[in-house]
């Protein structure tokens, strides 16, 4: 929040430095989002889009958005991409993982226009690629999970196999092992970001499965809601989905991408964007986590000291000693698995996910 | 392990129950002769229609009602432009599908990420308690009772029943049974009405009981799966479910064996229902007597009244 707090300071300075400039230049810069869902997912797509509200209400003066909802990753996307390139975009946030090579396909065309890519990691010259640390939020309910859980059976719906989300049923796989050695993950790949039916259908198979608690990396609150139906507790997914579920969510991993566009919007008016990477995670405050709910408060005590502890780096959820599926040791006692290339381009199992990884 | 296959045969009667409804409507439709494609298109306007009056008024079951009507409606559209402007049926019934996503996503556009109250399973108070039996017969939500029974209402329907014999009679030979001083275009009508009306319930299952929210697209080609149903039961009502149990219970299987930790590819499983449907279709066009004898002779020819 702190940090929250002194960023819009910044920026404010810096939009009123601007202003001076901007008043002779009539035309609005015009920002272009490409969303894989609806907003009103109220999930990763809402949180997005709460980051682009964020720009118009900071910087309205100079700024124009518009997004593009609902655009899957393939072909269209390019398409997508290259519509809001002609019209004049001169910033694009693409928001899905598969529209990594659409964009920079689409960058290639269009070298005077900057581009963003969240959770991809091919970069261009005018190419950015930003992602959020959300692994450090599964650790924390793998933590809660364990705790909870009665079965030792927690139902994981997972998305693509993509380094981002093998990242994340690891970190959750740690969080829960650092707790009880012996718990389970069961995982199901549904193949899709954003199907509610196929996201309940999961969920309602881990449940019959024996999980006692559901967590997702799929967009939708239809796997809250099913577990709600089923009175178990489960997580809500990139924003606080707390409303579908009151009695059921006990956190949700928050993304609070605001800042981050803010200040990418900010650079591209000054002129000093450049490309990069930028990968933060609940320090900078760029995850966050919805309060701990629907639990014992010695347990949501023990989930906000993890969370701390992240925040301030004082403890890395990737911390050895680390074994993979077949029990060799990847990350030794002590140490932290580096960003590059372990963490990025994650694409194995930790020791004890009940999972067979797909190619 | 029995609790496991319990709980696995009660998700796959919520999976079969959308087909259910959807696949019996058609088959009316088709006994009475006429094609509609539009399935898909009818289940998504039930589907957005019965989640925004669910939205407003709070009212679950006023909103399944508002997804009948609505289904309902559409297939009249259908009726209109097939049976009294004469339309190709197959080209109209693809068009159906196509506006009724456009329509429902325009629709629905505010009502994304609204929540409901949802349409809960049933307890009885003792019998749903039973061991084993009391979930499997007694702990299902009220629409699988609903769609189960008119199921069984329509299988009477069709081979007990006066209007029943009409119908097909209708679908066999529309200009015998127009000689014998029948409506047909009527009957047409109301069998295409009542296919759509089963479809808007359909997807309305999908959007008050499956998941209680509205997104784009839900119904998710399940309209294509109750079509190819219809061919795959060979018209006949009681195998209309068996189909159903099998197509939904093979969404669920590939998605257990995935939480299992099997091992077999998700992607394949993913394949297996629509591998499923292929197989079926060709082995009962293997026999083309048999599937002579059972399809409606007039299916999707246009009928003109003529004196």
């Amino acid at each position: 929040m702190k940090y929250l707090v002194k960023l819009v300071v910044v920026m404010f300075a810096a939009v009123l430095s601007l202003g001076a400039i901007s008043t002779a230049s009539a035309d609005k810069l015009k920002v272009g989002f490409i969303y894989i869902g609806p907003p009103g997912d109220h999930g990763w797509t809402y949180a997005h889009d709460q980051g682009r509200l964020m720009i118009d209400n900071m910087l309205g003066e100079h700024v124009e958005t518009t997004y593009v909802e609902g655009v899957p990753e393939g072909p269209d996307a390019e398409r997508a991409i290259a519509k809001l390139a002609e019209t004049g975009h001169k910033l694009i946030f693409t928001t899905s993982f598969g529209y990594m090579e659409p964009t920079l396909k689409v960058a290639k065309r269009f070298p005077d226009v900057k581009f963003e890519h969240a959770t991809g990691y091919k970069q261009a010259d005018n190419v950015a690629t930003y992602s959020a640390r959300f692994y450090e939020g599964r650790y924390v309910q793998g933590q809660i999970a364990a705790k909870i859980s009665k079965s030792g059976i927690i139902g994981y719906i997972a998305s693509f196999p993509i380094p981002e989300v093998v990242r994340g049923i690891n970190a959750f796989m740690l969080g829960a092992q650092s707790i009880n050695p012996d718990m389970k993950v069961k995982v199901v790949w549904a193949y899709t970001w954003f199907d509610p039916p196929k996201e309940a259908d999961a969920a309602k198979v881990l449940m019959d499965q024996g999980a006692d608690i559901i967590t997702q990396h799929t967009d939708s609150t239809a796997a809250l809601q099913a577990a709600a139906a089923r009175g178990i507790y489960a997580f809500g997914q990139a924003s606080d989905m707390i409303q579908f579920a009151p009695d059921t969510q006990l956190t949700a991993i928050l993304d609070d991408w605001g800042p981050y566009y803010v200040k990418r919007t900010v650079d591209v008016l000054m002129g000093t964007w450049s490309s990069g990477d930028t990968w933060n995670g609940m320090g900078p405050g760029m995850v966050g986590m919805a309060p701990f709910t629907n639990m014992p408060s010695d347990i949501a005590m023990m989930a906000r000291e993890t969370a701390e502890s992240i925040r301030t780096g004082a403890f890395h959820p990737f911390t050895g000693p680390i074994y993979n599926q077949a029990g060799e040791l990847v990350v030794a006692a002590g140490e932290v698995a580096p960003d590059f290339p372990m963490l990025a381009t994650m694409n194995f199992y930790v020791q004890g996910v009940d999972d067979k990884l797909p190619e | 392990m029995p609790d496991l296959i319990i709980a696995s045969v009660m998700t796959m009667m919520t999976a079969a129950t959308p087909l259910v409804f959807a696949a019996t409507g058609e088959l009316i439709c088709e006994r009475s002769g006429v094609l509609n494609l539009g399935v898909e298109g009818m289940m998504l306007i039930g589907a957005v229609f019965g989640f925004a009056t669910a939205a407003v008024t709070g009212n679950a079951p006023l909103g399944l009602l508002m997804a009948g009507v609505a289904g309902l409606l559409a297939s009249l559209i259908f009726a209109t432009l097939t049976l009294s402007l004469l339309s190709n049926q197959v080209a109209t019934g693809l068009a159906l599908t196509i506006f009724g996503t456009g329509l429902s996503a325009l629709v629905g556009f505010d009502y994304v990420g609204e929540t409901i109250d949802q349409i809960a399973a049933i307890h009885l108070p003792v019998l749903s308690d039973l061991p084993v039996v009391g979930r499997l017969l007694f702990g299902h939500d009220p629409l699988v009772y609903l769609s189960l029974g008119l199921l069984a209402a329509v299988a009477w329907f069709l081979s007990r029943s006066r209007w029943g014999m009409i119908l097909r009679a209708v679908g066999d030979s529309d200009v015998s049974a127009h000689a014998i001083g029948y409506p047909v275009v009527l009957i047409r009508y109301a069998a295409v009405a009542f296919g759509g009306m089963m479809a808007g319930l359909g997807g309305g299952y999908l959007s008050l009981v499956y998941t209680p929210l509205w997104a784009e697209n839900m119904a998710a080609g399940r309209g294509w799966i109750a079509l190819a149903l219809v061919v795959f039961a060979s018209w006949r009502p009681e195998r209309v479910l068996f189909g159903a149990i099998l197509f939904g219970s093979i969404t669920i299987l590939q998605l257990n064996a995935q939480a299992a930790g099997l091992g077999i590819p998700a992607a394949f499983m993913s394949m297996l229902p629509y591998i499923a449907t292929i197989v079926v279709l060709v082995l009962i066009s293997r026999d083309a007597i048999k599937i002579r004898l059972n399809a409606p002779a007039c299916l999707g020819r246009p009928f003109r009244a003529e004196r």
